[in-house]
């Protein structure tokens, strides 16, 4: 495949392949990759072509948009529909089914919905339209939550009035903490994500090798990245060590952004409990915004529903995100459930699983001949 | 929309130091440094973009492996549009 040539360094690829078949001997190896970035990325590259058959990667819960359960979707989109509203969003959250189908669909019906590229974009849209009500559906873990905290910062300090933010944001160590604590899951190691980790750095990681006594790297995107990142991690396993190590440091910080948090630590409060798609209910797993910013909170300013909805009966989404299914061995995968006709979050995203599955497993036969050449 | 988009600082807003305009490929925007304020990017620098604002300061070298990244990953031109603002920059 042409994206194969675009890899850097094919050679030393091929080494670190190399070297990850030679330390992984004959043991299987269970790793999770807990950033959707990552997966999306494992996918497009072909990585599973070039790893040996007993590194089996586990996609983790790191897609926003996969682990938002449907009953959210539906309360922002019911506030879509007061009079006045602009419901914004990122273009990632438009193709996801809600029970009365996705925003887009609700735009097709007449609803005021924008796709906006950054939460300041939301803004700048309550403030070209003084008359109308924007309410910015804000998703996405560490990475994303600064910068709407950042922007909630400045809605505040120039009085916008007319701007609130329903607010979606989760945390990944607490999700981590139920992966590891679920009784079906058995996982060796795990790749740290990276994106999360610029904001966070790397010490909250710390107990994952501490107490857990799993090894952890935090990992670029690039192939050799995460082909390195995995070496790190059997060389660990094989010396009997758990740590948290940083094979991104050139974007990582091991300290994260600290301007990011104090910005978190201004506008958001912990929520006691957040329902995660296939999760349950994980404590302190989620954002809210706090009293000082009440003015701007959506769940405040509106009538939300907040109705629990259950995904529909076939769709297997909760095992696909816990780890324990394979996303093509779903009842509906490629049949009832396409990128084109979504019936779960993981089909829609880029990051999601299935789509990721979806849009390249089925290459697969093309992708090996190629990568025979590099591996 | 975990991927971050690398851009290079062209200037600084006079009126206010926490909004830049960086050169994408080709493509400007307005972005926000404010996640940036403890270590100020000068123009020249190259940021790693994440929905619009700064998120930390990077070499040349890794901003333009970032982009190859992207590139290979099919994530340029959505990544483009997105930079673009979906039209609302034009509507100053
Ligand atoms: S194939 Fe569709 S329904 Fe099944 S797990 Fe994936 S997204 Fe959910």
């Amino acid at each position: 495949m042409r994206f194969v040539d675009e890899f850097r360094e094919p050679e030393l690829i091929s080494r670190t392949a190399e070297e990850i078949r030679r330390l992984a001997g004959d043991r299987h190896y269970r790793l999770m990759e807990v950033c959707g970035g990552h997966t999306h990325a494992i996918y497009r590259f072909g990585l599973k072509d070039i790893l040996p058959e007993n590194i089996e990667l586990i996609h983790g819960p790191g897609c926003p948009v996969c682990v938002l359960p449907m009953g959210r979707i539906d309360d922002g989109l019911s506030i879509a529909q007061e009079p006045g509203v602009i419901f914004a969003a990122f273009g990632d959250m438009m193709r996801v089914p809600g029970t009365q189908g996705s925003p887009l669909e609700h735009k097709a019906r007449g609803i005021d919905v924008r796709i906006v590229y950054s939460p300041s974009d939301a803004l700048k849209l309550a403030r070209l339209n003084p008359q109308k009500r924007v309410m910015f559906f804000a998703i996405g873990f560490e990475t994303t939550a600064p910068s709407t905290a950042l922007t909630l910062m400045r809605a505040k300090a120039e009085g916008i009035h007319n701007f609130s933010v329903f607010c979606n944001h989760v945390t990944i160590i607490p999700a981590i903490r139920a992966i590891l604590d679920s009784p079906d899951m058995r996982l060796d190691a795990f790749i740290g994500p990276g994106h999360v980790s610029t904001v966070i750095g790397c010490r909250p990681y710390q107990w994952i090798a501490k107490d857990q006594r799993k090894p952890i790297v935090v990992s670029g995107f690039e192939p050799l990245d995460m082909l390195q990142s995995i070496v790190m991690l059997l060389r660990q396993l094989k010396a009997g060590e758990a740590k948290v190590e940083n094979q991104y440091k050139r974007v990582v910080p091991w300290e994260g952004n600290r301007a990011a948090l104090r910005a978190m630590a201004e506008v958001f409060q912990l929520r006691p409990y957040f329902e995660w798609r296939g999760l349950g209910f994980i404590s302190q797993s989620a954002l809210r915004l706090n009293e000082n910013y009440a003015a701007w909170d959506a769940e405040e300013r509106f009538e939300v529903p907040g109705v629990r909805v259950t995904d529909p009966k076939a769709a297997q989404c909760g095992e696909v995100l816990k780890g324990v299914l394979k996303p093509h061995q779903c009842k509906l995968f490629g049949h009832e459930c396409t990128p084109e006709h979504p019936i779960g979050a993981l089909m829609v995203s880029s990051e999601g699983s299935c789509a990721a599955y979806h849009n390249y497993e089925h290459r697969k036969a093309a992708m090996v001949t190629s990568l025979s050449s590099i591996a | 929309m975990c991927l971050a988009i690398p851009g290079k600082i062209v200037e600084i807003s006079s009126d206010n130091t926490d909004s830049a305009l960086v050169d994408v490929v080709g493509v400007r925007r307005k972005i926000d440094l404010g996640l940036l304020q403890d270590d100020k990017p000068a123009p020249g620098d190259w940021v790693l973009i994440h929905v619009g604002f700064a998120m930390s300061k990077i070499s040349e070298h890794d901003a333009l492996d970032q982009m190859n990244t992207l590139r290979a990953l099919g994530e340029i031109d959505g990544a483009m549009q997105e930079v673009q603002g979906y039209g609302l920059e034009d509507m100053n």
